[in-house]
């Protein structure tokens, strides 16, 4: 029995009849896969390997080579934050203390609500020019205070589970607008 | 001398992510001229003339890159570079923000160079709103006949295909972007053979920066000898760099090649935040050495900054102020290539694990100067053995530091906590 649905295995085959090489597709049929289930179960992995024509085991062995793709279930909203040098210089771990004691859980862990699985990562966001910096469902928020943190929480929280590209409007971050300010 | 805007001209303009706007203030023109009244040859041909050097890091000459290709091996493919991840750096982020038509016409003119049908823009997982506004942007110009089947009635075709990573900052190296794309592991490829010869799918493959194609619309209307006035003889044109740290007006600001690096600092960050003094920067991002206050009156040259013992490398300036732990920062950045290396290469794999161990244990102050004195030891054994440059650069900064630090790393051995930190704390009281 299928575990994805027919709207993300659509996604997948159009994603294989884009390039020249099906195996190509891999990367965006992840994707897709973990946008619909939240993380890449076993199951997933098995149908992409299935439309693409790979072994699960060729399939595995990308997957697990790339950090932003979850090998289990996590909350409802994704929290990352920065502490690579440039956030670093500006009070990154002021945010990550206030985010572990906000959320209740150390970095990788998932609120005890299933609202949130946050983590802080060295890898460097590209938000160096309004540090400290970090993504909430792939969205950047830049130029945090403590409060500011805050306020993105109770905005996203009462929001539904982050969605996957297709359901999600596109909005420029840090603009020149943004940044001036 | 203020900004040099030539990339940056339009950013902020209200609209100036659809085609309508982009159009409006004279964009595809390039594209059109190019296909209307230049051979691939001749493009080539006035690219080697602008004098333009690749901008992702490694400053190769773009038009000297492209006619690597041999002749007569198709199909060919062009790989866009917008893996951006390097520490410090966003000015990919910034031109594809603010101007993503500017990168779209960049990628169709070199594409148009090199006879490539399809080109590829690989851009990094994390950098999500800004795929799908690309992809957006692609089909807004496929729909007005710049992308797709004999482009504006020439017979020239060409797809653009905008591909997202999954986080993997290895895989802004050439070879490891090609391997990533092909739908594995992003790990690097033994050179040669070079992209230029057997790249994506085994064919002859171009992979240059977002940044290097936003400049061909500009050098295609304007000319090649008019870049090349622009900017040093050497480094032409300008580069955008992005600015961050304890300075009072972070951003991206592009500067021509040749500018001393104190007014990049004095005018357009407006200085060293709280009134305190510069102590050490980073000229290149992550990967570079660091640089000292009495190398502020460096031009912004490739070849000047190289000669100082640092390098240009992707155009990231992170500037530090007095109170800044030299340990803590090459701490986390030696964190960030133990976290990003492949695994492919012992050295790598094994020497950043060292590194990570040991700089944690004396940012924590429980270093013996024994243990420290096997910092260069691990170091020597990374640098220039590791199979591509990612190994070798876990080690310049954190050496560097050593080197110009030295009492400050010293100073940490057994102090049972971070030193440098402490002082500030007691000062900040008193």
């Amino acid at each position: 029995m299928s575990v994805l649905t027919p709207k993300t295995r659509a996604e997948i085959e159009r994603q294989r009849d884009r390039y020249p090489h099906a195996r190509s597709a891999v990367l965006p049929s992840l994707w897709a896969v973990q946008h619909q289930l939240g993380y890449l179960s076993p199951e997933g992995m098995k149908e992409v390997a299935e439309l693409l024509r790979l072994t699960p085991s060729e399939v595995e062995a990308v997957a697990s080579f790339y950090s932003m793709y979850f090998d289990r279930p996590g909350g409802r909203h994704h929290v990352l934050v920065c502490v690579n040098v440039s956030c670093a210089l500006r009070g990154a771990e002021e945010i990550v203390s206030h985010l572990e004691s906000r959320l209740g859980c150390p970095s990788g862990g998932t609120t005890a609500d299933g609202a949130f699985t946050w983590e802080h990562t060295v890898e460097c966001l590209g938000a160096c020019g309004g540090a400290p910096a970090m993504q909430v469902d792939h969205h950047f928020q830049e130029n945090l205070t403590p409060e500011r943190v805050d306020a993105i929480l109770d905005g996203v929280r009462g929001a539904p589970a982050a969605e996957g590209p297709a359901g999600r409007p596109h909005r420029s971050s840090g603009s020149a607008a943004q940044r001036a300010s | 001398m203020a900004e040099y805007k030539l990339l940056t001209k339009d950013f902020g303009m209200d609209g100036i992510q659809t085609l309508a706007v982009y159009e409006r203030i004279g964009g595809y023109e390039g594209l059109r001229k190019a296909l209307r009244s230049m051979t691939p040859d001749e493009l080539v041909a006035e690219v080697k003339t602008s004098g333009i050097r690749g901008r992702g890091g490694a400053g190769f000459p773009t038009g000297m890159k492209w006619s690597f290709l041999p002749k007569d091996v198709h199909p060919r493919y062009l790989c866009v570079n917008a893996d951006e991840s390097e520490p410090g750096c966003f000015k990919d982020r910034a031109l594809i923000d603010e101007n993503p038509h500017q990168l779209i016409e960049g990628t169709l003119i070199a594409a148009y160079a090199i006879q490539a049908p399809i080109a590829f823009i690989y851009i990094r997982g994390e950098y999500h709103d800004q795929r799908l506004l690309l992809e957006r942007c692609v089909e807004e110009a496929r729909a007005a006949g710049y992308v797709g089947r004999d482009i504006l009635g020439s017979d020239f075709s060409c797809d653009i295909i905008v591909h997202g990573g999954a986080g993997a900052y290895i895989c802004g190296e050439e070879t490891a972007l090609i391997d990533s794309l092909e739908g594995f592991r992003g790990q690097p490829r033994l050179k040669p053979p070079f992209p230029a010869v057997k790249g994506l799918y085994g064919k002859p493959t171009v992979v240059n920066n977002v940044e290097t194609l936003s400049n061909l619309p500009h050098i295609v209307l304007r000319g090649g000898a008019w870049f090349a006035s622009v900017g040093a003889e050497k480094s032409t044109g300008t580069r955008l760099f992005c600015c961050s740290g304890h300075i009072n007006r972070p951003g991206t600001y592009e500067m021509q090649l040749g500018t001393p690096i104190r007014e990049l600092l004095e005018d357009e960050c407006r200085g060293i935040w709280k009134g305190r003094s510069l102590k050490a920067f980073q000229p290149g991002g992550g990967s570079m050495q660091v640089l000292l206050p009495e190398h502020l009156d460096l031009p912004l040259e490739m070849d000047a900054v190289q000669r100082a013992g640092s390098a240009l490398g992707a155009g990231a300036m992170v500037f530090m102020d007095e109170t800044t732990c030299m340990v803590d920062v090459s701490m986390r950045l030696v964190d960030f290539y133990q976290h990003e290396s492949c695994g492919k290469c012992a050295p790598c794999r094994e020497g950043t694990y060292f590194e990570s161990e040991l700089m944690h244990r004396l940012e924590a102050g429980a270093l013996t100067p024994a243990e420290l004195s096997t910092l260069t030891d691990i170091c020597d054994n990374m640098n220039g053995k590791c199979f591509c440059p990612l190994g070798d650069t876990a080690t310049w900064f954190v050496m560097s530091a050593y080197q110009a630090f030295r009492g400050e790393f010293e100073e940490h051995c057994g102090a049972g906590g971070c030193p440098v930190k402490r002082r500030h704390a007691a000062m900040a009281v008193a």
